[in-house]
């Protein structure tokens, strides 16, 4: 019951707070979706203990959804380790965020509908991670990915906000194709869609292989390929990614719920949940990790010339999740989502910060017009140090322990992607420390670069915003330092129990524990040039960035650009497919099928009918004249029948 | 007859109903009786699905009576599990669509709620029919209302769409009957349909007649490349018009499919699946490029309808009880959906006269039951899951992907396109700034407005959510269906 409530509570909140909000009014409104996720929150908290601490897994059955000639998905919620904490990270995040909403949307005309799309929200997650068939994950992967939606477009009279809703979807939509393929392939394959089924079937499935449009294809890689590319339209990765900073256009409780710590992880969560079909496709892994590691790299330097604070978080959200994936990418499962619940933690706190930021700078969001306001925004300015030290990976905050021990796995895996991983690893591990170390310089320090009027008006944020802050920090800094041994030590199997498979010779994680210090210590390093090369050009000698952006203006125009992704996407595939759909209409339809259809038959026999009626003249002799030649041509046909 | 004649009631109830309309005295009048004869028709479909018995394949609620003996002609009745679902969903439809003309139509009320009434009667006969020259019948008497109510009530380009639709239709027809008199001596001179079933036909023939049938109901569904009649027919014509058409008239090419040419042409359905396959993927992809094009929303929503009909044309020749029975059921979503999106479309334009979608903007502000409403049909067109269109088409593609994985494959593409242009027409009716204030010409829904689309929202919730009761109605007819198509009684 505690099981089933944990993920229901914010539905009934969603709908309480939806439906009811015109009558029992704003605050009404916020404190049955605030009071419903708080207890799910709690609820989570039990279910981690019992699942996951102390090993009570269970499949709830609610009841059958759609059965069809062998075809049968049910509703039912499946609770192990892997669900466990992912039920766990979602609900207490959720929480906080609700409580911070509470604050941060305060002065919002539509502020039920806010919570309803929120708690709903939350409601779409818990069933995506407690799903136990791929039909029921996809139920809750489409929801999320609609929520998504309706709150990146939340104030819907600002057009930029509507495109990136669109965008959004229409992205995640291309990544659910590939999604929906891979369901239908695994039915085809497997005959079910039910997870226990399909895990206990894979290995006898090894080695057979589709026909495919007149190609052998190895079945569990084609599979896993497709499930991927869902995963990455949701997960940002690499060529979908692009939809993720124009989300950022959501209210920036929004952009820390979904776009950080919970939906987006939710393509991490997917390949890790199948886990045991992607240990079969060792192409597909290291194809992950590939892309994982050059998402993790496109993201930390794009992040690099931003200049809008939450689109730098978001390119290191971007960043962080490759992060995840090359983790997965060497079977590193429980690294990538050890480093899932620490940057849920982290990143949340981030954007939270800059929400109070912004809240704090009359909703400034551009970095070149802030600065020097450290004084007057203490507590923020404070949370804002730990979120970025975990995230840099400083030892002892969070980031520290899940990062490195992704790295470390990347060499642990002792292969040609592990090695590039571990290079781009530590790379994108110096790029983090200094675009987040420039945000923050960018953000408080230096000279006050906004008007007076916003400079007298800055202020802290309420109780209501900070308490929630206050929380997540004491996550950022602490869950990594907790979580290590449990996640990712050496009794990780009797944690993980049989929620995510490696197969014996995959295992990077057991290896990353014997690297040598060199290993170890290099990300750290980095880092900490990272922060101090920040330092330089950022404190020390403010005039250095620009000078450096003159210096090399290609570079800076294709990172502040981002890669340029947005306008080759717009020139080969948006205006061609709507001037695809604009041709078809007009002489698809319009000319060829009408033209020749119905139109083409009128007019023949409008042509034809003004023939026939021209004939008819009414001269005696025309028809006189007709009337001969028939008889001639009869008389003639009669001879001829004769002759013959 | 020893049964009481339900179905008889059920198709001439509206009959009657039309017959008393012109000896009315007001407009106001004619509505409510109409409506009520409606409303009473469909709480009788309703009994009939309550009472209808999904453990057998058998026909039920039977009626026979003799009517030309001599030529084997009768007046037979009876339903079966694939049928039974669009009595209800015709008989619901129909007092939707009477609610919907409540307001739009001012002119000749009483002649119009006839021809809809009479419309709605003819449509219930379609699907009860048991003898094929009674089907015949009904099918072709069809579109004297339906002709009647573009040509009277419809646009000011009506006169070429009216036209269209029967030319369309006509070539349709004459096949359709040359099919039928076929079969009618090929069969044993009998128009029994069941006897039909029975029969045993050579392949040249089951392949002619299946190819004369194949255009008859492709211009119904309709398939691409016979599908351009219907944009401008549902332009052209009033809301219930629209939403008829849609909602019921559509599945009659479905229906046609399912009742002849499956269990009476097995071999050539089977010989002719691929092709017709193709072409509903075609449909799909053609369907939503040119919905993307679109800045009429009826044309937006038409051409969406021909790339959801693929859909329905992919699940039946898929030839296998998944993509069967999503089939069905996604005729039956679709039916609520369309005709729902269509609905819509209706109300707006009552008040503003307009479908250019740029003429809209910002609704949320001013009308925002009406734009939550439209919002929860735009996703269940989207094929959302938790809406009654994903189960559909999730049993269609299942379907499809035994039946051919690369005929699977493209129709799901089709979903992104289906995003793209349903969502930016959602942006641009109901979001952005404000383009009409509230008062004159923009108000939101009214109670009646209300009435008229809940139900729809509770079946797209229902068949999303638990669909079970929908699907346990077709199953034991669907696996006789693949009986006949696959020869297990021959």
């Amino acid at each position: 019951m505690l099981y089933v409530a944990t993920i229901f509570l914010p539905l009934i909140g969603a709908i309480a707070a939806g439906l009811f909000g015109r009558w029992v009014g704003d605050r009404g409104a916020q404190l049955i979706a605030c009071g419903m996720m708080v207890l799910s929150g709690l609820f989570s908290i039990i279910i981690f203990r019992d699942v996951a601490l102390d090993g009570n897994e269970r499949v709830i059955e609610l009841f059958t959804w759609i059965r069809s000639g062998g075809f049968e998905a049910s509703w039912a919620l499946k609770f192990d380790t892997l669900s466990a904490v992912m039920v766990f990270v979602v609900s207490v995040v959720s929480a906080l965020i609700h409580i911070y909403s509470i604050g941060y949307m305060a002065k919002d005309p539509s502020i039920p509908r806010f919570f309803s799309y929120l708690s709903l929200f939350t409601f779409f997650m818990l069933m995506l991670v407690s799903a136990d068939n791929l039909v029921q994950l996809f139920f809750g992967w489409e929801g999320v990915g609609l929520c998504s939606y309706l709150l990146i477009g939340f104030w819907y009279d600002r057009d930029s906000a509507n495109a990136a809703a669109i965008k959004a979807f229409v992205l995640n939509r291309i990544g659910d194709f590939g999604f929906a393929l891979g369901i239908f392939a695994v039915f085809y394959l497997f005959g079910s869609v039910s997870f226990e089924t399909i895990f206990a079937a894979a290995p006898a499935q090894a080695e057979t292989s589709f026909e495919f449009l007149g190609l052998e294809v190895h079945a569990l890689t084609l599979i896993c390929l497709l499930l991927f590319i869902g995963a990455m339209g949701k997960s940002a990765q690499i060529g979908l990614h692009v939809w993720l900073p124009d989300a950022m256009e959501g209210p920036t409780p929004v952009s820390a719920l979904i776009h950080a710590a919970t939906m987006v992880t939710a393509g991490v969560f997917m390949v890790v949940r199948m886990s045991p079909l992607f240990e079969l496709a060792p192409s597909v892994l290291a194809l992950v990790a590939v892309i994982g590691a050059l998402t993790a790299f496109m993201a930390g330097t794009i992040a690099l010339a931003q200049n809008d604070i939450k689109r730098v978080i978001a390119y290191s959200t971007c960043s962080q999740l490759g992060y995840m994936f090359f983790a997965i990418g060497v079977s590193a499962y429980g690294a990538a989502i050890f480093h899932l619940m620490t940057h849920a933690f982290f990143k949340s706190l981030l954007f939270l910060g800059s929400g109070s930021v912004i809240h704090a700078m009359s909703d400034e969001q551009d970095m070149r017009k802030m600065g020097g306001i450290w004084r007057k925004i203490p507590l923020t300015y404070a949370v804002m140090w730990v979120g970025s030290l975990a995230l840099v990976g400083i030892p002892f905050f969070a980031g520290y322990y899940s990062k490195d021990i992704i790295i470390e796995s990347a060499w642990g895996a002792h292969s040609l992607v592990g090695n590039f991983a571990y290079v781009i690893g530590v790379v994108v591990a110096f790029l983090t420390a200094f675009y987040s170390c420039r945000l923050l310089f960018m953000t408080f320090h230096g000279e006050p670069r906004a008007d007076e009027k916003v400079m007298a008006h800055v202020h802290e944020s309420p109780k209501v915003m900070t308490v929630p802050l206050v929380l997540l920090a004491v996550g950022a800094i602490f869950s990594g330092s907790l979580g290590y041994d449990l996640f990712v030590g050496d009794g990780g199997e009797g944690f993980w129990r049989a929620s995510i498979l490696v197969l014996p010779g995959h295992d990077a994680l057991a290896e990353a524990h014997h690297a040598p210090w060199y290993i170890k210590l290099t990300p750290l390093v980095l880092a900490v040039l990272g922060m101090a090369l920040a330092f330089l050009v950022y404190f020390m000698f403010p005039g250095l960035a620009g000078h450096a952006a003159e210096r090399f203006p290609r570079v800076h125009a294709f990172l502040y650009n981002k890669w340029y992704f947005d306008e080759i996407y717009d020139r080969l595939l948006v205006r061609p497919a709507l001037i695809l759909g604009r041709g078809l209409w007009k002489s698809g339809d319009g000319e060829l099928i009408d033209g020749i259809g119905p139109d083409g038959i009128a007019a023949s026999v409008m042509r034809m009918g003004r023939r026939a009626a021209a004939l008819q003249s009414g001269y005696v002799y025309h028809y006189a004249f007709a009337m001969i030649i028939g008889v001639v041509g009869f008389i003639s046909w009669y001879l001829y029948g004769l002759m013959g | 007859m020893t049964e009481f004649p339900m179905l008889s009631l059920i198709i001439f109830l509206p009959v009657i109903g039309a017959v008393i309309l012109p000896f009315l005295r007001s407009d106001n009048e004619v509505r409510w009786v109409a409506l009520a004869f409606a409303v009473a028709d469909f709480l009788l479909a309703t009994r009939l699905l309550l009472d209808f018995d999904g453990t057998t394949y058998a026909m039920q609620f039977r009626e026979t009576i003799p009517w030309v003996p001599s030529l084997g002609i009768s007046y037979a009745l009876g339903i079966d599990g694939i049928s039974v679902l669009f009595v209800f969903l015709t008989a619901l439809l129909g007092w939707i669509c009477i609610l919907a003309s409540w307001r739009s139509i001012t002119r000749r009320v009483a002649q119009f709620m006839i021809s809809l009434l009479v419309m709605q009667a003819l449509m219930l006969g379609v699907f009860c029919a048991l003898d094929l020259f009674l089907f015949y019948f009904f099918w072709e008497a069809m579109l004297i209302p339906m002709y009647l109510i573009i040509g009277v009530w419809g646009g000011d380009n009506r006169v070429y769409a009216a036209f269209k639709f029967f030319l369309y239709t006509l070539v349709g027809s004459v096949l359709f009957l040359v099919g039928i008199l076929v079969l009618y001596f090929q069969g044993g001179e009998t128009f029994d349909i069941l006897a039909l079933m029975e029969g045993d036909y050579s392949f040249l023939v089951q392949a002619w007649v299946f190819a004369a049938f194949l255009v008859a109901f492709a211009v119904k569904v309709p398939m691409v490349p016979v599908h351009t009649w219907l944009p401008d027919a549902h332009v052209e014509a009033p809301t219930a018009g629209s939403i008829i058409l849609a909602g019921v008239l559509l599945k009659m090419g479905a229906y046609g499919f399912l009742r002849f040419s499956l269990p009476m042409l097995p071999e050539a359905s089977q010989y002719f699946a691929l092709p017709v396959l193709v072409l509903s993927v075609v449909a799909i992809i053609y369907g939503g490029f040119l919905a993307l094009a679109q800045d009429d929303l009826k044309k937006l929503v038409a051409y969406s309808s021909i790339s959801h009909m693929g859909f329905v044309t992919l699940g039946l020749f898929a030839l296998n009880p998944r993509g069967l029975e999503g089939s069905i059921l996604q005729m039956f979503n679709h039916g609520i959906t369309t005709g729902a999106l269509f609905l819509f479309v209706g109300l707006i334009y009552e008040r503003t006269h307009t479908r250019r979608i740029s003429d809209y903007g910002g609704l949320m502000k001013v009308a925002p039951v009406y734009v939550v409403l439209l919002a929860i049909f735009t996703l269940s067109s989207l094929a959302v899951p938790g809406t009654n269109a994903f189960v559909g088409e999730l049993l269609i593609l299942v379907g499809a992907f035994a039946s051919n994985m690369a005929i699977g494959a493209f129709a799901v593409a089709g979903a992104v396109l289906s995003a793209a242009y349903l969502l930016s027409m959602f942006r641009r009716v109901a979001l952005g700034p404000a383009v009409y204030e509230k008062g004159e010409a923009m108000w939101d829904m009214d109670g009646r407005e209300i009435v008229a689309a809940l139900p729809l929202v509770v079946f797209v919730f229902w068949v999303g959510f638990y669909p079970q009761p929908f699907l346990d109605v077709m199953h034991v007819s669907v696996e006789h269906l693949l009986d006949q198509v696959y020869g297990a009684y021959r």
